[in-house]
Order: structure tokens, then C-alpha cells, then sequence
């Protein structure tokens, strides 16, 4: 019942009688080096090097000879590939490289938006379901409301309500995200409330802001951070998903959902019309989800030793 | 070579797979023979576990690898032994029981069946001739209620008949060898006396070779012939067990067999100072939340009245569910007690609200039993030993300088302070533990179990260490501890518990020598080695003329 189990890891192992190990920093450093040797395997290094690729697009969109997405010329209606429309135009005569190439910006951003929205929200939450029993049994009731609508049907019908813009997209895609960080965080909580050194904490009266913000915050930034990637990706599919359904953003900002829908009238006739922007969204998701599965095999060793 | 069933010879370990090879044994030799039963001892990270994971071929492929030497089990070399040859070897010939019985059961299968596929894989037994040996070998570890046993599941059974289980799984076939990796570790003492005499009478009946891996003297005492001592990956000391207790040829195992404490308590004068702590009808109870019938209700304690005074330490001693902990921590306010008083210095915190509690805290701080996980990984020592004083508004550079003295109070160089917990060892990081809780200048310090993680030569010097603060400062101590020797090292007062309840209590050199109670001294009677006095490297007059006396 007393003693600890002696260690049969070779490293632990290695370390044996245990006086004091090696330098001030020198196993910090080496977790570091760890992180890097697992992010720096073939598929991971493509999979951020297409990231890149994005992220510069993005970034770059006006310095990349497009003209404005939004110029509208009837006269100029589904050319084909040109040296003034490098990929053809569609229905309304606009450029549609300049589109795909903007459409990068939306994507990225709903992304990103909604990964970094639903992580601080639900941290929060999570903190207060996890920390405070009475709180526990409401919020997380709540969140089981919340979990048993299909994700989508809940964006769409918030959007509906508040109006179609970048904001109320955001929104509406953040909140069916939200429980998941919470059930994540509040598990965090949950197994480290009874860590001998979060109650050594308590007995030391630590006031509750502190111990949260001291002991148990800085468990939750690895599992958050593989969350927050998986986030990214599922939030520019939603995005996607719901401006192709017209219930997105509203028709006009040049997305790549917005893009397809619009192309999917001329499918047969102009395949480009899709195709590019469905290739950088696919591109683009599974870049975000391959360093997210590598994050997670880094960051939670006993996963990568599984599988 | 005809009685030797395990030969081990100039066998070296070391890790594979790292930038660095390290050498985790080194040139280990010793035999044991038919019937025989051979201790080997040591403390964590001597390479015990290594040695009888080497012998049943599995350490961990990839991390630990061996480079010289043989291993001879009934005369063959199961380190050139292919992996077929081994799993046949292991059932027959050899076999081994874990620590842990809980881990060492899958919990989705009857016990019967886990028994049974031994039997299946080896031997061409038909399916009720193995039902009756299994019943048999069920029988033969004293299980009652055998048919009933065979179709329970690992999580239906105690901890204790848990482990029979699986012994008879280890021993069905009749190995000539068994290897018992730290078997009665995780028990009661009750049950481990029960497991220990088990495991002689069955080797007896089978003359199996026995090798017993323990850290515990006391258990060497009572069970070994011979005893190997282990230290850093290297063999220490070979010899029979009287010779290796009572006259130790090295240092090292006089250190080590001197470190273990006495059972006989040590004389000290009736405390008399002010009472600081003052516990009466403290009761915890667990309840089931159901919304609308009454969910089942578990008293974890109930009536527990207890005082401390300034200076005493008060041992409060019992097995695994008696309750110690929830009493301790119900003393802490980390649980809130369901009824009782709780008074410190006169002032009954039970029942203050957390907010007004805080305030409160200063004046009783706790060390828990786990050093590994007391201290924030994340946080460097020096911080985490001035949290308490930051929160009660203590300016940072005057913290840090309290921090450096109790450093040097619990023998630790103050220089460390901006290093990590993991870059010390265990004993080390309960001595930071001992300083932080300290640092708030407490009146009331609770031990949890708190040398029940360390080797028996770190307990010693934790225990010296928490005797120099008690003289110093006059700090009223609760220890909380399942071993009663080393409540016998350190209390002045002993209040021992059973299911919640206190059995006894009374001073410590009256409970431990003449117990009134059946049950105090039934727990007495189990604590292994009461025999043997290791500090006066002989064996115990006052307990041998007990025994002969009747």
C-alpha cells in the first residue's frame, strides 16, 4: 500500500539512486529536443511545410499579381485559363485565382478565430466545472445540452438568428466547440485537485485564483494545444461546409466554401471552379490535423507508445 | 550442480537504445538451491528487479539488454534460450509473483480461467481434470469457498487473496523456481504474515527454490537462509542470514540492517506542554449523492477523539481503510469532517468556512507520503517553499532568505533553490517538503505516511531530521503510519485505529509492549523481524523469551 512501485522504465532505471541529476536545465532542454525529433519526422515537416505555403499565400495575397476578388465583369463571365485570369473567372466574371488566393485569409482566420475563442472559453469553464463541485453539476449539464445538437445545425441556426457575417460565423462555429475544451480541461482539473502538491497548496492557503493560475493551468497547455490544432481543422471545415450550404458567410467575401458553392452550377463545364479551392481546403485541413496527431504523439508521450 | 536450480554468474545489464549506455548491473553471481530460500535485498534502484526480470527473460526489449554472463535455470541457459524455449520454461520451471496482485490479474476474466489457461497452454490435461487441479491448487492456498472463488472476477476479491491467486497460478505447475518480486509489499501486515507462511508451506511441500526480492529486513529476517544484498547494480554481500544480520563484513550492510528502526520504543518523558491540537467525535461519512433514495452511506471515521501537545508527536497507527488518512486530512481541512470538533490552540476550525479558513491555514501544515508528486514539477524548489509565506504577504527577498535557512535546517544546500524537483532524489525532496511546510511556522504538523515511501537508510535520517525540528522548535507532530516500527522510533503517544474507530490509545512504550487490546496485539505479532534487534545487530531477548515463556 506504501511504497512506491520501483521503476522498470530503463530510463528511470538509468537513473537509479537518484542524487541530484545533471545540470539546472538540462532535462528541460532535453524534452525540448524530444518535442523537436518528433516534429521533425518526413510527413510532419510536409505537412507544415504546405502550412507555410497557406499561411504565405494568406499573408502575400495582394503581392501575388491577383486583381480585386470582389470586381465584378459581365463581360468577362467563366473565361477560360488566360494571362489575365490565370485560372479562368466564374459566373460573375471575377478572377478566380484572386479568389482562392483571399479565400486563404478566410479560412485561416475563421480557423484560427474559432481554435483560439473556443480554447479560452472553455478554459475558463473547464477551470470552474473542474475546481468548484457545485458548479460542476450546472455547467456540465449544460454542456451535455450543448453536446447532443450536431454541431453544424447549432451554427446554422445561430447564424440564421444573428445574421450571416465574419463575427456571427465565428461565433456560431465556436460554441458546438466549446464543450469539448471544457470536458478536456475539467479532466485536467479533476485528476490534479488530488495531486498531493495542488492540496500541500491548499494547506499552504493559497488563495484559488493562484492555485489555479500556479499548479494547474500549465498541465492543461499541452493537451490544449493538440485540441486547439484539431479545432483549427474542424473549424475551417464547418466554415466550408456551411457558406457551400448558403448558410455561411454571406456570398460576396470570397471563401472557399463560398467559392464551391458558387462554381457548383458550372461543375461539368468548368471543373477549376471547385477544384482549386477544394484542393487548398483539403490541402489545408490535413496539413492542420497531420502536425496536430504529431503534437499529441509529442506532447503525450504514453500516446505515441501505444500506437 | 545437482541442487542448484538457479545459477546466475557474472551477469552484467545494461540499457540499450540511449545516446548514453549505462551499466544497471554489473557482474551479478549467486545461486540458490532445492528448498531453499534466498533474500535478495536492497534499496530502490539497486537492481533487484532488474536481476529477476533478467532470470525470467523480460526486461523490457529495447531499453535494458544483457552483456555478459549466464543465467542457469535447472542447468540451462535461458539467456541464449529462444523466446518459444522461454514461455515453456517460465510455466514449468520457473515462475514469478508481482508486487502488485492487481495489476497482475486482467480484470476482465474470472480468476478460475486465468488459472486455468496455465494449465491449458502446458499441459493436455482435459477441461475437468484442470477444473479439479485448479480447485485443488485453490485449496491448497487456503482459499475457502473455492468453487465460488474460481468465478469471481480480480476486483471481487481482497488484496490479500488477490495475491493467493496468484501464486497458485505461479506455482500450479510446480515450478522449481520461484521468484517473488516484493510479494507482501503492497499488504496489510496482517496479510502479509498469512502470504509469507503461505509461501514457506507450499515451498516445503514442493521443495521449491525460492528467491525472495524485498526492501524490507524485517522480512529477510523472518523467511531467508541465505541473503544476497544489492547496491547500485553490484552484489554487495553473500552469506547466510545470521551471519549477514548479526555480523555484516561491509559497511554498507551495517548502514543499512543498523537503519532499520527498533520495535521497541524508545523511553521518553510524559509531554506536558500546552495542548495544541485537541480532536473529539470527529466522524467522516462518505455518501453516495442519489436523488431520490438514500445512497450508501461508508463511515470512514467515526468518534475519533485525540489531543497533541507542544512538543509530542502522537502516532496514529492502523492498516489500509482504518482510517488514519481521512482523519489527518479531515485535521488539515482538506475534506470537511461530517461532525466533531477540531480545536487548534483552543480555536475548532471544523466547521469555519473555507474564506476565513484560509487565514487559518498557517497554524497546521501537512507532509504527504508521496515525494514524487508533493512538490510542482513545473515550479523550481525555491518557489514552491516560499508559496505559503508569499500568501500570507511575506515580501519575496525576506521569503527567499527563510527559505535558504530552512534549507539548511533540513540539511539541504541552499544553493539548489532554483533547481527542479526531478533533479532530486526522494529523500531530498521530503526534506524540501518538511521545509516548506515549515516555513509558515506552524504549531501543528501532520505526517501522512510521510517516510512510508523511502528506503529504510533515508527513513532513518527523514526520522532523526523530524526529531532535531520537534527539540528545536517545539512543533506538535501527527504522524500517520501503517509501520509500527518506526511509530515505535519517533511517538511519544500511539492511538491505533481500526475501521474508523480508535482501538487504542495510550503512550507509546505502554501500547507497543503491553497492548490491551486483541487487536493491537494481533498487529504487533505480524510486524515481521520482532525477533531480530538489527540495531544491536542480534536477535530480540525480550521477544524470544516471550515466545518461550508460553
Amino acid at each position: 500500500m506504501t511504497r512506491a512501485t520501483e521503476p522498470l522504465d530503463s530510463a528511470d532505471l538509468a537513473h537509479g539512486g537518484g542524487e541530484l541529476l545533471g545540470e539546472d536545465e538540462s532535462s528541460r532542454l532535453s524534452s525540448i529536443a524530444e518535442l523537436l525529433r518528433t516534429l521533425t519526422s518526413a510527413p510532419v515537416l510536409i505537412a507544415l511545410g504546405a502550412l507555410a505555403v497557406v499561411a504565405l499565400i494568406a499573408l502575400l495575397a495582394p503581392f501575388l499579381g491577383t486583381t480585386d476578388p470582389l470586381a465584378i465583369a459581365p463581360g468577362e463571365r467563366l473565361r477560360r485559363m488566360s494571362s489575365a485570369h490565370r485560372l479562368g473567372t466564374d459566373a460573375f466574371g471575377r478572377d478566380v485565382y484572386s479568389r482562392v488566393l483571399y479565400g486563404a485569409r478566410i479560412s485561416l482566420l475563421v480557423g484560427m478565430a474559432v481554435a483560439l475563442a473556443s480554447v479560452a472559453v472553455g478554459l475558463v469553464i473547464g477551470l470552474l466545472a473542474g475546481y468548484f463541485r457545485l458548479l460542476d453539476s450546472i455547467i456540465m449539464r449544460v454542456m451535455d445540452g450543448l453536446m447532443a445538437i450536431p454541431g453544424i445545425l447549432l451554427a446554422i441556426a445561430l447564424v440564421t438568428v444573428s445574421g450571416a457575417s465574419l463575427r456571427t460565423v465565428v461565433i456560431a462555429i465556436t460554441v458546438p466547440e466549446i464543450p469539448r475544451v471544457v470536458r478536456l480541461v475539467r479532466s485536467v482539473v479533476l485528476a490534479l485537485r488530488v495531486e498531493p502538491y495542488v492540496e500541500a497548496a491548499i494547506a499552504l492557503g493559497t488563495p484559488v485564483p493562484s492555485l489555479l493560475l500556479r499548479h494547474i493551468v500549465p498541465n492543461t497547455v499541452a493537451p490544449l494545444i493538440v485540441q486547439g490544432t484539431f479545432i483549427f481543422a474542424s473549424a475551417m471545415l464547418t466554415e466550408s461546409a456551411m457558406s457551400f450550404l448558403g448558410v455561411g458567410l454571406p456570398p460576396e467575401i470570397p471563401s472557399w466554401g463560398n467559392i464551391m458553392a458558387e462554381g457548383r452550377t458550372y461543375f461539368q463545364l468548368m471543373p477549376g471552379l471547385i477544384l482549386y479551392a477544394g484542393l487548398l481546403l483539403a490541402l489545408t485541413v490535413l496539413s492542420v490535423n497531420m502536425l496536430g496527431d504529431a503534437l499529441r504523439d509529442a506532447l503525450d508521450p504514453r500516446m505515441a507508445r501505444k500506437l | 550442480m545437482s541442487d542448484r536450480v538457479l545459477e546466475v554468474d557474472g551477469l552484467s545489464v545494461h540499457t540499450v537504445g540511449t545516446a548514453r549506455r549505462r551499466q544497471i548491473l554489473a557482474d551479478i553471481a549467486f545461486d540458490v538451491r532445492q528448498g531453499e530460500t534466498v533474500c535478495v535485498v536492497g534499496e530502490s534502484g539497486s537492481g533487484k528487479s532488474v536481476t529477476a526480470l533478467s532470470i525470467m527473460g523480460l526486461l523490457p526489449r529495447g531499453g535494458l539488454a544483457p552483456t555478459t554472463g549466464r543465467i542457469l535455470v535447472d542447468g540451462e541457459d535461458v539467456l541464449v534460450a529462444s523466446a518459444a524455449r522461454l514461455r515453456a520454461l517460465r510455466a514449468t520451471r520457473m515462475a514469478m509473483v508481482f508486487q502488485e496482485p492487481m495489476t497482475a490479474l486482467n480484470p476482465v476474466h474470472r480468476v478460475g480461467k486465468q488459472i486455468d489457461e496455465v494449465l491449458r497452454r502446458h499441459t493436455p490435461l482435459g477441461r475437468a481434470e484442470r477444473r479439479e487441479k485448479v480447485l485443488a491448487m485453490l485449496d491448497a492456498v487456503h482459499l475457502s469457498h473455492v468453487a465460488q472463488i474460481y468465478d469471481a472476477y480480480p476486483h471481487q476479491l481482497s488484496g490479500g487473496q488477490r495475491q493467493r491467486i496468484v501464486i497458485s497460478m505461479a506455482l500450479i505447475l510446480q515450478p522449481k523456481l520461484l521468484i517473488a518480486d516484493e510479494p507482501t509489499t503492497a499488504l496489510d501486515v496482517t496479510t502479509q504474515a498469512q502470504i509469507l507462511s503461505l509461501i514457506r508451506e507450499l515451498q516445503e511441500k514442493h521443495n521449491t527454490a525460492v528467491m525472495f526480492i524485498t526492501h524490507d529486513f524485517g522480512v529477510v529476517s523472518e523467511i531467508a537462509e541465505r541473503i544476497v544484498v544489492m547496491h547500485r547494480g553490484r552484489i554487495v554481500e553473500v552469506g547466510p542470514r545470521t551471519d549477514v544480520l548479526a555480523r555484516p563484513r561491509q559497511a554498507y550492510t551495517r548502514v543499512l540492517v543498523s537503519s532499520v528502526p527498533s520495535l521497541i520504543p524508545r523511553r521518553r518523558e510524559s509531554p506536558t506542554g500546552e495542548i495544541i491540537l485537541e480532536v473529539a467525535d470527529l466522524s467522516k461519512t462518505y455518501s453516495e449523492a442519489r436523488l431520490f433514495t438514500a445512497g450508501r452511506r461508508v463511515a470512514a471515521a467515526s468518534g475519533v477523539s485525540l489531543t497533541i501537545r507542544r512538543g509530542e508527536v502522537v502516532g496514529l497507527v492502523g492498516e489500509s481503510g482504518s482510517g488514519k488518512s481521512t482523519v489527518a486530512r479531515c485535521i488539515v481541512r482538506l475534506i470537511d469532517p461530517t461532525s466533531g470538533t477540531i480545536r487548534v490552540k483552543g480555536r475548532d476550525i471544523a466547521e469555519i468556512p473555507r474564506g476565513p479558513l484560509r487565514r487559518l491555514r498557517r497554524r497546521f501544515q501537512i507532509v504527504f507520503q508521496d515525494p514524487y508528486r508533493s512538490l510542482n514539477p513545473r515550479r523550481r524548489v525555491g518557489n514552491s517553499i516560499v508559496e505559503g509565506l508569499i500568501n500570507f504577504g511575506t515580501p519575496r527577498d525576506l521569503a527567499l532568505r527563510r527559505a535558504r535557512e530552512l534549507l539548511s535546517l533540513v540539511g539541504i544546500d541552499p544553493e539548489v533553490m532554483r533547481r527542479y524537483p526531478h533533479q532530486f532524489s526522494g529523500g531530498q525532496r521530503q526534506r524540501i517538503c518538511i521545509a516548506r511546510a515549515l516555513a509558515l511556522e506552524p504549531d501543528l504538523l501532520v505526517a501522512d505516511e510521510a517516510v512510508s515511501a523511502l528506503d529504510v537508510s533515508v527513513q532513518a535520517q527523514i526520522l532523526q531530521l523530524l526529531e532535531e525540528i520537534r527539540s528545536l522548535t517545539g512543533i506538535a507532530v501527527l504522524f500517520i503510519t501503517h509501520d509500527l516500527r518506526v511509530a515505535a522510533q519517533i511517538c511519544d503517544t500511539v492511538v491505533v485505529m481500526q475501521n474508523g474507530h480508535v482501538v487504542e490509545a495510550g503512550r507509546a512504550e505502554t501500547i507497543l509492549t503491553a497492548p490491551r487490546q486483541d487487536y493491537t496485539r494481533a498487529l504487533i505479532e505480524a510486524a515481521p523481524g520482532r525477533h531480530w534487534d538489527f540495531q544491536s545487530f542480534r536477535p530480540n531477548r525480550a521477544v524470544a523469551a516471550d515466545v518461550a515463556s508460553p
